[in-house]
């Protein structure tokens, strides 16, 4: 059953006479297609169509939100009536609204961000993929013994946002992706490690073998992995690890975490919080970028916002909501799911790279760590305290030598921002937080 | 609403018209003589959640998570689809593209579909689906929440509560001719307090929950001691000092440390990896991978508990499974695939988070049974240490083992007493070493308040875990001083 956006506006319009002074609806309508290969043969192979509609109504202050994925014209009725019951439940909240009509985008231009090739290529080519990428990491050394698989995905939705100021946007996006999770082995144990190429269009996807051996290379150099003492040293983050790092600035700058000073930048506006040399943008609008998109989740145009400009936090990013508890304009990082009201997201956050390659960074470094894998969860948001499971290689003389593991990298978020020495020029794009190798001053490692 | 206290299969038959000739239809378009196994899965899910901040109603939500997944198993081979649309027509695409994986011909089978069971267990019947019990009473008991930890401490400066209800119709169809539903309720109360004192901010949470009523959970008062943990712990922890860094003895509290379990050895049971070779204890059952004292158990049977299930998502009784007796590895944890594959029997692990998720073996509830020391003892036996009681999230590196897990309550052992609250400590260790280094077993086993989640493959489910007080020797404590 499909379901028209004339009728989704009509929904919007009954609303209105159940006593809904305003309200929007979002459909996305998705297809799915993922494949395994396992030691060559296809392990599994998974299809799958979804559509889903969220209803959000406002009566004054009050608000709720709904969805369902039954779009009978019964479902669709009971759907406005729980709706307009929950929102009628809920206490006012005065920050509570659609964006002022100004605010909402006028144009949807075209990012780039569908690439119908991938729907059209038959799934024997994607498991091809695959299997390609799999073979190459189990061929590229004999000590390569085992294998998690190889895996093709890919996705594409058509999104459709309306609301009540008379907005009606629709895009399509498309996003591939392509892994292998290999596993050396040698008399000490069993490593394993994965490397992955994504991106909206076919073209951006790295060849399967080259994904593959990068993912053996990856894995082999984790081998004889040991221990290292308890102590503080330099630690240069690699570029994939280093995104987790600009994840946790992410959480620190978005709005929802400041009015609950949850987060340990609140107040920080117009500090300095890192060095001269540190630059980041959240920018929404690069084409085909794979936190691109043409219009948030309430409907406003995307943009480039600059969160921090050499080393000073310069805004928080914003949806309706969070902006108004600040006293602040959104700055169109609303993200929505049908299911859920609108939240605080990311589009491309990303900071800018420097001028050192990454060799050039680790040979800085006379005694210290480079991280390639972080496991856990103990960074608090609130204070910036960190410490996390590590893995990766130990630097001495400006090299790099054996591989480490079992040790937590540990410090304060906000001292590590201060502290960032280096940044690499090898800003990795394949996720919509990215960040290129980063040299942190120092760090407390915990280990035997 | 009360229609979702229907049974699964009338309420999928008169919803959707999946009756027993539907079922048998779409079985037999999906088997054919290469496909082994193949099997339906309906879910209906109604799920509400409202939440308070700054004694506010921030925001109502209710969900309705409708839909299908269709698999056909040929050897080491699944195929999957799934679909939001629960018709007929739409159900035999889906069955189309489920059996193309054994590329088989268009001959189909035939499935002698039987009428509905109950399941093996009952271990969670409620009468109101919580999803059914009015926004205003939910609403009140946040209210009175909020209340709470304001006037638990003046420097409590920021309260967040959230409730949610899930009430969940599953059905399962086999192509043995088994249909087998379930209804599934669960309930979620979530409490986090920002502390401030002099420019110092700090924050406190506690969460729990489980297979109940909403009338049961209110009665049961656990709110009030959830209420209580998230504000002592905010202004707890304004006086924490920085954990240490290196090597100690480390002292974990009773219940949700059992967390460590999870982590360290649990997944690492998990069939999936034992049959591919990939996990840390591949090929290591008989083997001694903890001290004698240990004893390690897996249960999805236990009544009202939020890591419960009558069967799990593949229509299999849950069960109790021993995985580590007094010391020595004894099982794994099975779903069909793996367990066919590997020889052995399901043990009732078979779970998904929703029909959008292939199965895989997942845990239940799973702790360490009682030993015989009091937890006085054993915090005295320490002359300096760690003594950990609560935790925020743990992971694990399956293949190496190493797992670690972050600390949200914890203090120093000083001369076999404790002392400082500290913040900011991770425990860092290795899965098939760490229980070899668990001395000391408390007789004070507690499960955790109804908390926890488990992510695996990109697949969340509520999980439970539970340990009496124990001692680890020599653990590697992530601090920074």
């Amino acid at each position: 059953m499909t379901i028209e956006p004339q009728v989704v506006q009509d929904l919007l319009q009954t609303a209105r006479t159940r006593g809904a002074t305003g309200g929007d609806a979002l459909l996305v309508d998705s297809t799915s297609f993922e494949a395994q290969v396992r030691l060559g043969d296809v392990e599994t192979v998974q299809n799958s169509h979804q559509k889903r509609l969220g209803l959000r109504l406002f009566f004054g202050q009050r608000s709720a939100t709904t969805s369902t994925s039954d779009f009978s014209s019964a479902s669709l009725r009971q759907l406005l009536d729980d709706t307009c019951a929950l929102a009628q439940a809920m206490a006012d909240d005065e920050h509570a609204g659609l964006p002022e009509p100004d605010e909402v985008a006028t144009t949807v231009p075209d990012l780039g961000l569908c690439d119908d090739s991938l729907q059209q290529l038959p799934p024997a080519e994607r498991i091809a993929m695959a299997r390609d990428a799999e073979r190459a990491a189990l061929d590229y050394d004999s000590r390569i013994t085992n294998s998690e698989g190889g895996s093709y995905d890919s996705s594409q939705g058509d999104v459709t946002y309306v609301n009540s100021h008379g907005f009606i946007g629709h895009y399509r996006a498309s996003l591939a992706s392509l892994s292998v999770a290999s596993i050396a082995s040698d008399a000490g144990g069993m490593q394993s490690s994965s490397w992955f190429t994504a991106g909206r269009r076919m073209e951006s996807l790295q060849a399967p073998e080259a994904l593959g051996r990068e993912a053996a290379r990856r894995t082999l150099r984790q081998l004889g992995a040991r221990r290292v003492p308890t102590q503080k040293v330099p630690v240069v983050f690699d570029a994939t690890v280093a995104a987790g790092l600009l994840n946790h600035l992410f959480s620190a700058v978005s709005g929802s975490a400041v009015y609950r000073a949850a987060s340990f930048l609140t107040d920080g506006i117009g500090q300095k919080i890192a060095p001269e040399t540190v630059t980041v943008y959240d920018d929404g609008t690069l084409p085909g970028a794979p936190g691109s998109k043409p219009f948030d989740g309430e409907g406003l145009p995307t943009r480039r916002t600059t969160v921090v400009e050499q080393g000073v936090l310069r805004t928080y990013l914003l949806d309706t909501y969070t902006g108004r508890k600040l006293g602040m304009r959104s700055t169109g990082n609303a993200a929505r799911s049908a299911g859920d009201a609108p939240s605080v997201s990311p589009t491309n956050f990303f900071m800018v790279p420097g001028t050192a390659t990454p060799e050039e960074i680790i040979a800085s470094v006379p005694n210290g760590l480079y991280v390639t894998g972080l496991i856990g969860f103990g960074v608090n948001p609130v204070t910036g305290d960190y410490s996390r499971g590590a893995s990766g290689l130990w630097i001495e003389g400006g090299e790099l030598t054996y591989a480490v593991e079992e040790i937590t990298i540990a410090g304060n978020l906000r001292q590590m921002l201060a502290d960032i020495e280096m940044i690499g020029n090898d800003l990795d794009r394949r996720r919509r937080v990215m960040a290129p190798t980063l040299k942190i001053r120092e760090m407390t490692i915990a280990g035997s | 609403m009360t229609q979702t206290l229907a049974r699964p299969a009338d309420f999928f038959d008169q919803q959707y018209g999946m009756n027993t000739t539907s079922l048998q239809r779409v079985l037999d378009r999906t088997l054919s003589p290469q496909i082994d196994y193949a099997d339906l899965y309906f879910q209906y899910e109604v799920s509400d959640a409202v939440s308070l901040e700054e004694g506010e109603v921030k925001q109502g939500s209710k969900q309705i998570n409708q839909g299908v997944g269709i698999r056909a198993l040929a050897g080491e081979k699944t195929g999957y689809a799934f679909s939001d649309e629960i018709t007929v027509p739409s159900l035999e695409a889906a069955a189309r593209t489920a059996r193309e994986i054994a590329q088989s011909a268009s001959q189909s089978a035939s499935v002698a579909v039987q009428g509905a069971q109950a399941p093996a267990h009952d271990l969670y019947a409620v009468q109101v689906a919580g999803t059914d019990i009015p926004v205003q009473r939910k609403l009140d008991l946040l209210q009175q929440i909020d209340a709470f930890c304001r006037a638990y401490d003046p420097r409590i400066t920021k309260v967040q509560t959230s409730f949610s209800s899930v009430h969940k119709l599953v059905l399962v169809a086999t192509s043995e001719g088994k249909v087998v539903g379930d209804v599934q309720p669960l309930l979620r109360l979530n409490v986090t307090c920002i502390a401030e004192a002099n420019g110092n901010r700090q924050n406190g949470s506690a969460g729990g929950g489980g297979r109940v009523s909403f009338e049961t959970f209110i009665k049961a008062e656990q709110y009030l001691d959830l209420a209580r943990e998230a504000a002592r712990r905010a202004v707890l922890n304004l006086d924490a000092v920085d954990a240490p860094a290196g090597t100690m003895d480390v002292v974990l509290g009773s219940g949700w440390p059992g967390i460590l379990l999870h982590e360290a050895i649990g997944h690492g049971l998990e069939g999936d990896f034992n049959r591919k070779g990939t996990s840390a204890f591949s090929g290591r059952i008989g083997e001694r991978i903890a001290s004698e004292a240990c004893t390690v158990v897996d249960d999805g049977t236990i009544p009202w508990r939020r890591g419960s299930l009558n069967v799990d998502d593949e229509g299999t009784p849950t069960s109790r499974t021993v995985l580590v007796e007094n010391g020595i590895l004894c099982a794994y944890l099975q779903d069909r695939l793996n367990a066919r594959l590997m020889g052995m029997a399901p043990t009732g692990n078979g779970r998904r988070q929703s029909y959008a998720h292939m199965p895989m073996p997942r845990m239940t509830n799973t702790f360490m049974l009682n030993g015989e020391s009091t937890p006085e003892e054993i915090i005295g036996s320490v002359a300096s240490g760690l003594y950990a009681v609560s935790f925020g999230g743990g992971q694990v590196d399956i293949t190496n083992g190493k797992f670690v897990f972050s600390a949200n309550e914890a203090y120093l052992i000083e001369d076999g007493k404790v002392t400082r609250p500290v913040k900011g400590a991770s425990l860092i260790g290795n899965g098939p070493d760490v229980l070899t280094r668990i001395n000391m077993v408390g007789n004070d086993f507690a499960l955790d308040t109804g908390v926890g989640t488990c992510g695996k493959n990109g697949q969340a489910v509520p999980v439970g875990v539970g340990m009496p007080t124990i001692r680890m020797n020599a653990v590697t404590v992530g601090g920074t001083q």
